[in-house]
């Protein structure tokens, strides 16, 4: 549907056949093993949050559709069943289901129709959600659980305090506290290969992204301590939502650059920022506003690494 | 133009905030509360008014090379009035509206009615046009500030509006939940003028 609009060449061309959907579908199955650990792992609650996310964003689909009289064709790509799952996998195991509810109908809402539908907006819809929800209800965005929903802090916010922090085997199988969707690295980490495998995603962006942030947290003393190249880099790239971020949220193809070099930049940038945040801010993470950042950044981005045409100099 | 058309104007076709997107930083920084919200744009609207007429009285006197610092004095004296009087009488809004009130001097709704309007026409239709733009920009901030102040606090001027299980959602008294309220407010304005346009050429 929206293809004829662009189908302006008289070359011969092929469709290679890859569409929205399939895309789509493809990104959620690379999510489905983090998820079903999550359930595994916190319990039967998190299906619950997890049909709400889903449900609602497809609701919103329908309801903002209709009420700007557009064709309601989109609301079968996928795309919002997507967003829904993300920004569902983006809270704590405990989250109120009002509030997913709410942040999946923003997400939509805010993050993606003001804008003008998917293909224009400037920043991940599921990460201006997750944003929305943090700034609104800090105490139920904050409210960590473990397994079987038992109040527990993450390892970030241990590693704040100056706790003892989990070994780096139940950090890298996800038998720990944090959002639904970051537990399991490991699970994450394979099903972002996978979308690498199957070219949805550049590797570039989640490259870039975690080395930048392992390099930092290693060369930078956190606050409070003294001495360069002491820190710990595999704890860093192993907790919170470095992994998720990276191979999710980051390589979103509607908000990251097209370029190679941008994509890069991406990385290093998102990458910087999270371990500036997770050393010396007023918060304990800080993948979602690294991404946000960078989002906002990639017209620049773009703008100063795209090609130059042949012939002009 | 007719007075009553001049009146209509300020408050809807060419209201200050929602068209003209002028006097952003008060709009989004006392918005948090339906009373600061009607305090400030009562507050403003009485110095428009009399800076206003005044201008419009003095218009002939006025030298055109220095009329904007004319004008700023002009203003400056109503905003301290006011800034005093408020002080006096209402301490309380007084003390939440803060530095607000002395910047209404350099608050550009009033100084581009003086600019545009007052140097320009009459007493009586510069007053009229005080009234018409006051009122709309204290409409603009009463219904953003409501909206911030419903869904941020979950009261309405001070009572209490939503049953006990509503938890305030932040973000709308906070300094993002103004920009996210004002652009919202905005987008669909434009969103049902353009329909209205559509339908008139159709």
């Amino acid at each position: 549907m929206e293809i004829k609009k662009f189908a302006v060449s008289s070359s011969p061309h092929l469709h290679s056949g890859a569409t929205v959907r399939q895309a789509m579908i493809l990104v959620m199955l690379a999510l489905a093993p983090a998820a079903l650990f999550a359930v595994f792992h916190f319990g039967m609650y998190v299906v619950a949050i997890l049909l709400t996310g889903v449900l609602s964003a497809v609701l919103a689909e329908v309801a903002i559709l209709h009420f700007l009289k557009k064709p309601l064709a989109t609301v079968f790509d996928g795309s919002a069943t997507l967003t829904g799952l993300l920004l569902a996998m983006n809270v704590p195991a405990g989250a109120p289901l009002w509030m997913v509810a709410i942040g999946s109908f923003l997400a939509l809402a805010i993050g993606k129709h003001v804008f003008g539908g998917l293909g224009y907006n400037p920043f991940n819809p599921a990460l201006v959600g997750r944003a929305i929800l943090v700034a609104s209800w800090p105490a139920h965005m904050t409210a960590w659980v473990g397994s079987g929903l038992m109040t527990s802090a993450t390892p970030l916010a241990l590693s704040r305090a100056g706790e003892s922090l989990p070994p780096y085997s139940d950090l890298l199988f996800g038998f720990k506290a944090g959002s639904i969707g970051e537990v399991a690295v490991l699970l994450l980490f394979v099903g972002g290969v996978f979308l690498i495998y199957k070219k949805i995603i550049d590797w570039k962006i989640p490259f870039f992204y975690i080395g930048t942030v392992a390099l930092m947290t290693w060369a930078l003393p956190a606050r409070g301590q003294v001495g360069y190249f002491a820190g710990d880099p595999l704890f860093h790239v192993l907790s919170g939502g470095l992994m998720f971020g990276a191979f999710f949220m980051a390589t979103d193809w509607v908000t990251t650059p097209v370029t190679k070099l941008g994509r890069v930049i991406m990385g290093l940038g998102a990458g910087l920022i999270t371990a500036v945040i997770r050393l010396y801010g007023g918060l304990p993470e800080g993948v979602t506003f690294a991404i946000l950042i960078m989002n906002a950044l990639t017209p620049l981005i773009d703008r100063y690494t795209m090609g130059r045409r042949f012939g002009v100099r | 133009m007719g007075s009553l058309r001049v009146f209509w104007r300020g408050l809807l076709d060419e209201n200050p905030v929602f068209r003209l997107l002028l006097g952003m930083c008060p709009i989004l920084a006392v918005s948090t509360a339906a009373i600061n919200g009607l305090g400030m744009g009562l507050a403003a609207t009485a110095v428009l008014v009399a800076s206003n007429i005044l201008i419009s009285l003095l218009r002939s006197i006025i030298p055109d090379k220095i009329r904007i610092p004319c004008y700023i004095v002009i203003i400056a004296t109503f905003v301290t009035m006011v800034d005093l009087l408020m002080e006096a009488f209402v301490p309380g809004l007084h003390g939440v509206l803060g530095i607000f009130i002395p910047l209404i001097v350099v608050n550009c709704i009033i100084l581009q009615r003086a600019e545009a309007f007052a140097s320009k026409n009459g007493v009586f239709l510069s007053a009229i046009d005080g009234i018409g733009m006051g009122l709309g920009f204290t409409l603009a901030l009463i219904i953003l500030a409501s909206i911030r102040e419903v869904l941020g606090a979950g009261t309405f001027f001070g009572l209490t509006l939503m049953p006990a299980a509503f938890e305030p959602m932040k973000l709308m008294v906070s300094p993002p939940g103004a920009f996210i309220g004002l652009g919202l407010i905005i987008g669909l304005i434009n969103y049902v003028q353009n329909l209205r346009e559509v339908r008139r050429r159709a």
